[in-house]
This record gives C-alpha cells, sequence and structure tokens, in this order.
C-alpha cells in the first residue's frame, strides 16, 4: 500500500512533531536552563540569546521551549481528557435514549450556559492551582463541547441497520458502543480534536496570563506574554513570540487532522 | 443518417475509481457506444447496475455526474454535436431541446416552491413561452397524465402530493418547454407496483401524444417492454444487443438478453402445511408511541417449520412493522407471539439468548446492514463468538465453512465490505443469520435493492438452505414475481390489515378480492401490450360498476 503524504499535510505533519519532540526534550535542547538569569533585561537577539532576553534577562528562546513543554503538556492531557469523558457520555446518551438522554443533555446544557473561562476563573480562584487541577477544570468543562458532537454523530450511527442488528443479536451497550459506533464515529471525532486541541492552548494560556494558570517561576506561553507585555510600548517583540508558537502550532495541527480526516471519511474499512 | 434526431457515435466516458487501499485510477466505464433515436421514436436503455445505461442517458445532455467524463466520440442532436458546443451551447440545450426526468421526484424537486413555478421554470427561462401560455401548458400536461385538479394542482407544494403524483409532475416539467427528447431515468423504479402501472401509462400516452422522442432507462425488461419501439442492452459499459422492442423480448439473440428475458423464472412447489408451527402470531395490534393509529390491526398468521410465508403489500401496508413487532422492536399493544412452541415476550430486553439466537433477520440494504468498520470475518463471526463462544481457529474455519454454504470463497474473510458487489454483501448478510442456526429468518426486502439477475441468485440460495437447514423464513417483499417463487404460503397486506391469507394456490387462483386482483394485474409481464390489455381491463370493469 502506498503511503503518499500530501504536501500540506507533512508540512504540519513535520511542524507539530518538531514542537512535540522539543516540548518532550526540552532539559536537553534549552540551552540555558529555565529561571536562569543569564543576561541583561530585554537584550536584543544575539549569537548567546538567538530571542534575545525577557523582563528579568532570562534566555528567550529558552523560556519558549519550556513554556511549549508546559502548554503542550496541558493542552494535550486536558484534550484527552475531554474526549474520553464527552465521548463516552456522548454516546451513552444517544443509546440510552429517552429520559437518561434528555436529562444528560439538559445537564449538559446548563453547564454550556456559563461562560467557559469565568467559570474557570471561578473554579480555579478557590481550588489550589496546580497542574493536575487545571487538566481537570479545563477537560471537564471542554467535554461538554465533545459531549455534543458525538452524541449528535452517534445519535445517527445508532439507528443504522447494523446498530439494529446488533441489538437483535442481544449484544449489551458496552458492544454496541464501542465496537459498532466508536470506530464509526472516530473520523469527526479526530477532525474536532484538533480543533480542540489548539482551543486548549489558546484556553490554558489565557488561564496563565490571567495569573490563575501555570504559575511562575514555570515557563508557558500565556505567562511569557504576560512576563513581556510591558516591553511591546517600547518595540520590544518578546511578548509576540510566543503568539507565533501558538499560531504556528495551530494551523500545523489542523493540517494534520485535516489529512486524517480525508483519510478515514471514504469508507475504505479505516485502513485505506 | 441525417433524419435522426440524436445520433451517438462512439461515445466513450471515464469516471474516477478509487479502490480500496489503492490511490484512485481513472477507468473507461463506457466503451464506444454508437446508436441513433429518430424523431417520436423511444428507445429503451437496459442493464444492471454499473452497465452505464444512466451514464449513457446523460450524455445525451451533455452531461457527466460528479467524477464522470465524457472522454470520446459524438454526441448529435438536431444535426449539430453538442459536445463541441461549449458551456453556452449546453445551456440552451438542456431544459429546452434535452429534459430529464429523474429516478427520484421526491428528491429533484425544490420543497420551498409550488410545482406550478417549478414545472414552467425551464419553458419561461428559454423563452419558449410566456408565464401564462407556460401555464396553460402545464395545465393541459397535468390533465394529460391524469393528475387530480389539473387547474389547482399547480399550486400545491412536493410535499402535498404522493409519490406516483410527484413523479407524473416530473414528466410535465420535462415536457412542458416542448423538448424534442426526453431522458427518462428510472421514472417508475422507486413507486409501488400499483402505483407504477399508471404513471407509466401516463407517461407512455404523453409521449405519444406530444411526439417527443425519448430515452428510457430502467433494469427491468418487462417495463421498458411496455413502453419503447427499440431496445439497447447495455453490459459493463458495452452494447450488447440493440433491436426492435418485439426481437429482443420474442426472439433474443445474445446469451445476457436471454437471461434477462427468463429471469424470475425460478419454480417453487409449494410444501403442504405442517400441523406444528414455529411462529405463530395471534391477533396482533400495534402502534408507533405517540400516535392513535394502529398500524396493524388484529394480524393472525402461521408459518410452518421448513417454510416460507411471504407477506406482500405495498409502502405503508405494515408488513415491515409486522417484522419489527414480530422482532421485538415494537412491542404489539394486544395479542401474542408464539415462537417454537413459546410465547415470546413483547419486548426485545425480555426475551432469552436463545429466543433470540434463534430468530434472525436479514435486511433490505445490505450495505447499511454490516458494519463498515468490521470484516467479513468479524461481521460472520461474531454472532458464533455471541452464541456458541467459538474463539481463534475454530471460529475461522466455521466462518469459512459459512462462506462456502453462501458460495463465496474463503478470500473473502479479510476483506470489508465496501470491496464487495451487492449481491456479496447480502450473501454476508444471510451467512451471519446461519451463523446462529436459527428456526426463523425474517427476510425485509432482501432483493429488492438488487438487480433481477443478482437476486434471482439470492432466491435460488435462499432456497438451496432451506432445503438443507430446514429454516422457515417470513419474507417480506412488494415484489409478487418473487413471492411466486419461493413462497408456500401468502399473506397479502393493505393498511395494516391482512386481507388475504392461504397457501400459495389459493392465494394466487380466482376468486380474488379487489386488492390482490390490483396488486397481481400490476405486476409487469414481459409481453407485448400488457399494459393496454390492463388498462382497458380496468377501465371495463370500472364501466361495469
Amino acid at each position: 500500500m502506498s503511503m503518499r503524504i500530501p504536501f500540506a499535510a507533512a508540512v504540519g505533519l513535520s511542524i507539530t512533531a518538531i514542537y512535540f519532540i522539543v516540548a518532550l526534550f526540552a532539559p536537553l535542547i534549552a540551552p540555558y536552563g529555565m529561571a536562569e538569569v543569564v543576561g541583561d533585561v530585554w537584550e536584543p537577539s544575539s549569537a548567546a540569546h538567538w530571542l534575545g532576553t525577557d523582563n528579568i534577562g532570562r534566555d528567550l528562546l529558552t523560556r519558549l521551549i519550556y513554556g511549549g513543554r508546559t502548554t503542550i503538556f496541558i493542552a494535550t492531557a486536558a484534550t484527552v481528557l475531554s474526549f474520553t469523558t464527552g465521548a463516552i457520555l456522548g454516546f451513552l446518551a444517544a443509546v440510552l435514549g429517552g429520559w437518561a438522554d434528555q436529562l444528560m443533555s439538559r445537564a449538559i446544557d446548563l453547564l454550556m450556559s456559563i461562560p467557559t473561562l469565568i467559570f474557570a476563573l471561578v473554579v480555579l480562584s478557590v481550588m489550589p492551582v496546580t497542574v493536575p487541577m487545571l487538566i481537570l477544570v479545563m477537560g471537564l468543562l471542554d467535554s461538554t463541547r465533545v459531549y455534543r458532537l458525538a452524541r449528535a454523530v452517534a445519535v445517527d450511527i445508532n439507528v443504522m441497520d447494523y446498530v439494529e442488528a446488533a441489538k437483535l443479536r442481544g449484544e449489551g451497550r458496552v458492544w454496541i458502543i464501542f465496537r459498532e459506533i466508536l470506530p464509526n464515529a472516530l473520523s469527526p471525532l479526530i477532525a474536532e480534536m484538533g480543533m480542540r486541541f489548539i482551543f486548549m492552548v489558546l484556553f490554558v494560556s489565557t488561564l496563565s496570563f490571567l495569573g490563575l494558570g501555570v504559575q511562575p517561576p514555570a515557563a508557558d506561553w500565556g505567562g511569557i506574554v504576560k512576563e513581556n507585555k510591558d516591553g511591546i510600548v517600547y518595540g520590544i517583540p518578546a511578548a509576540l513570540l510566543p503568539a507565533v508558537a501558538i499560531a504556528t502550532l495551530a494551523i500545523s495541527v489542523n493540517l494534520v487532522a485535516d489529512w486524517v480526516l480525508n483519510r478515514t471519511t471514504s469508507l475504505k474499512g479505516g485502513r485505506g | 443518417m441525417t433524419n435522426a434526431l440524436l445520433d451517438v457515435r462512439n461515445l466513450k466516458i471515464g469516471a474516477t475509481a478509487y479502490p480500496p487501499g489503492e490511490p484512485p485510477q481513472e477507468i473507461e466505464i463506457v466503451h464506444g457506444v454508437s446508436f441513433t433515436l429518430e424523431k417520436g421514436k423511444v428507445l429503451g436503455l437496459i442493464g444492471e447496475s454499473g452497465a452505464g445505461k444512466s451514464t449513457i442517458g446523460l450524455a445525451a445532455l451533455g452531461y457527466g455526474r460528479g467524477g464522470v467524463e465524457i472522454t470520446g466520440g459524438e454526441v448529435w442532436i438536431n444535426g449539430r454535436d453538442i459536445l463541441k458546443g461549449g458551456m453556452r451551447g449546453l445551456r440552451a440545450l438542456r431544459g429546452a431541446e434535452v429534459t430529464y426526468v429523474a429516478q427520484s421526484a421526491a428528491a429533484a424537486f425544490n420543497p420551498a416552491k409550488k410545482l406550478m413555478e417549478q414545472v414552467t421554470e425551464a419553458a419561461i427561462l428559454h423563452k419558449k413561452f410566456s408565464k401564462a401560455e407556460a401555464e396553460a401548458r402545464a395545465v393541459e400536461l397535468f390533465r394529460k397524465l391524469g393528475l387530480p385538479n389539473p387547474e389547482t394542482f399547480g399550486d400545491r407544494y412536493p410535499h402535498q402530493v404522493s409519490g406516483g403524483q410527484l413523479q407524473r409532475a416530473m414528466t410535465a416539467l420535462a415536457l412542458c418547454p416542448e423538448p424534442d427528447l426526453v431522458v427518462f431515468d428510472e421514472p417508475t423504479t422507486a413507486l409501488d407496483v400499483t402505483t407504477q402501472i399508471d404513471v407509466l401509462a401516463a407517461i407512455k400516452e404523453a409521449i405519444h401524444d406530444t411526439g417527443v422522442a425519448a430515452l428510457y432507462i430502467t433494469h427491468d425488461l418487462a417495463v421498458v417492454a411496455q413502453v419503447a419501439d427499440d431496445i439497447m442492452v447495455l453490459r459493463y459499459g458495452d452494447k450488447v444487443e440493440y433491436g426492435a422492442t418485439d426481437q429482443i423480448i420474442n426472439a433474443p439473440q445474445e446469451e445476457y438478453t436471454r437471461e434477462l428475458v427468463t429471469v424470475r423464472s425460478i419454480r417453487h412447489e409449494e410444501k403442504a402445511p405442517t400441523p406444528d408451527a414455529v411462529l405463530k402470531v395471534d391477533r396482533v395490534t400495534a402502534r408507533y408511541a405517540g400516535t392513535a393509529f394502529n398500524v396493524l390491526k388484529d394480524i393472525s398468521v402461521e408459518l410452518h417449520p421448513g417454510q416460507t410465508l411471504a407477506v406482500v403489500g405495498e409502502s405503508g401496508s405494515g408488513k415491515s412493522t409486522l417484522a419489527r413487532a414480530i422482532t421485538g422492536l415494537l412491542p404489539p399493544g394486544e395479542g401474542s407471539i408464539t415462537f417454537d412452541g413459546r410465547r415470546l415476550s413483547p419486548t426485545l430486553s425480555g426475551r432469552s439468548r436463545e429466543d433470540l439466537r434463534e430468530l434472525q433477520m436479514i435486511y433490505q440494504m445490505a450495505d447499511v446492514a454490516m458494519n463498515p468498520r468490521q470484516t467479513v470475518g468479524t461481521i460472520i463471526g461474531r454472532p458464533l463468538e455471541f452464541y456458541f463462544g467459538m474463539r481463534g481457529a475454530e471460529k475461522r474455519q466455521r466462518v469459512k465453512e459459512l462462506l462456502e454454504e453462501i458460495e463465496m470463497s474463503d478470500g473473502f474473510i479479510d476483506r470489508y465490505p465496501a470491496e464487495l458487489s451487492g449481491g456479496q454483501k447480502q450473501r454476508v448478510c444471510i451467512a451471519r443469520a446461519l451463523a446462529a442456526k436459527p428456526k426463523l429468518i425474517i427476510c425485509d426486502e432482501v432483493t429488492s435493492a438488487l438487480d433481477p439477475l443478482v437476486a434471482d441468485g439470492i432466491l435460488r440460495l435462499l432456497l438451496n438452505l432451506q432445503k438443507r437447514e430446514g429454516v422457515a423464513y417470513l419474507f417480506i417483499t412488494h415484489d409478487l414475481a418473487t413471492v411466486r417463487a419461493i413462497a408456500d404460503s401468502i399473506a397479502v397486506m393493505y393498511r395494516g390489515e391482512v386481507v388475504r391469507y392461504g397457501s400459495k394456490t389459493e392465494v394466487l387462483s380466482p376468486p380474488f378480492d379487489d386488492y390482490t386482483d390490483l396488486l397481481l394485474s400490476s405486476v409487469p409481464e414481459m409481453k407485448l401490450g400488457w399494459l393496454e390489455e390492463v388498462i382497458a381491463h380496468r377501465k371495463m370493469e370500472s364501466a361495469g360498476n
């Protein structure tokens, strides 16, 4: 079988891979220590500091690398959490139907009616702000969106004859959800996953920017913006660099998601 | 030929194919077909799905459906090659000189616009008629096509008229701009037999009265024999045989044409009823939740072991609902269902695994009855695993045996449903039902989505399996030819009631009740002039009343 990867997907795939590899091996790649003060405040780029230094003289490239590590880790974990919870609940609602479906769906509607960011801020201001707590809050809040999608997709699949055939065979709900519905619902869910991952990156960055996310001295992209935002008025671009990182990551992840979607939607038994 | 209206020369059509697991390929689906059609004549294009008949029909409008492209040849209409006129030429052609009647009128009409607006649109757009003239012409066509209240019919929206009426409205739409050629693409295939005959007669009369030429595309030779002057038989994008209708029906030259003419010739001797019953439906009444209307009214039928009960009726007669009641998907409000001597719980959840195993079901649309993400081995193997606890090599061996029973090689075991043909898919569904070693299989229109020859193969297979395994079938269908082929007893359903029930010979011999008579006389027969005979017979009867 040929594995021809389209150009756009190849670009997306390599950039995404670079980001993840850098995040994974940050301590080996970063030229300096994460919170090490190595120069003057806001030094311009030089051979020693490729991207210059930040507001208290730390190497900006190092901060960006470590920041990416934190941000990508939190976003990935939260996406996984939100998809597992959202998809399972959504499929369950579709399969159960009737009362249970109504109850779950209206509860989710209620959660969704509260702006996510405000809800997160309220929860995080009373809870200890730790990384697991961040992941939990972000993942659960975002799972409402995944629930909506998963339920809608599963309701369509649930009325197909092969699901009816499985019910007539006497199959239990676990088989129906994981063997009949899930494989056929993967394409839209995967496409959505790319999107939601980027929202998570933005979400955690926003929280950090507002001071309720990752706590200093740990680096993360939102935090770097916050620390260096005062430099913008002096024409110092340090605060913009994380934005560039987020934008390139967003585009590349979605290029990959598009490609995966294209490959899986044409019903070729899922292996074409 | 200069006096020909349509002259197709060496037409070649290509398409992009997507073979599973391989990169897309350019293939040729019509290989140099030539034919001519004179003014006022009707040419029938016949063949199985994939024969290229619709593709050729659309080529007369210079059109190729998604991914399909005319790659060679010439299409001359009224003395000019339409493939050379560019988009502007095609626009002047379509809807004015050549018009099209689609298979599904329901999908072809815009639901948000009134019928009159849609029927007259092309004629006004091409400045053939003024609005008033076009509307007068539409009313005239409505009358000619036998539509009720022709003056006000056009004020209705598509959802306000029946399927048969909509198909006739579509014919009016095609005839309104006074075209020279109309392409009919399976115009009656989606209709009930009793409706089909009216639409067919209306179309035939309209063609005759307006003197328009037509390409009539269908897979049903008996239908095309009623309307066409000439017939072209197609297979795999090649012309198999071309001749006058009389010659094709009565003296076919090619082997393939002979097969098409003699299709549905399975003869099956009915078995005598036995005292015991595998299924007993006793005074069952059912309705859907939240409605006050009974879709099943006091139904009582019996099915003997190893025999076939055919449930016949048109859409909406409640025959599929009966299947749902028996399987437990729609618990009956009243009455009881006895299976193999034990009374079945009305609901699915109340039934034992043994009940479920012994009562299997096969669906009409095989492609949605199989999970597209599972291999044939998984699909057939699951009941083995689920009911008999088979695993690994034992299961795989049994799946191979089952594949052999349905006359497919064991090489199919690791294929996905998308890689199978329509007939093969239905065979796999049969194997899945057989895997459970059932006593009764409910077959819900299992052959109606298939080409006649393929359907024949499936029926033969079902009969053989019945002989070997002694399984009983509850066979739901709207097709009386199928019933004749395989039934031992028949129940005719109409509006939720069984109007006639008995052994095959009893039900199919006179005296008939009105509905059974209508149903029986509506089945197209493979002979010329059948349509006129039936219509004349009906006129006489209604005059006699």
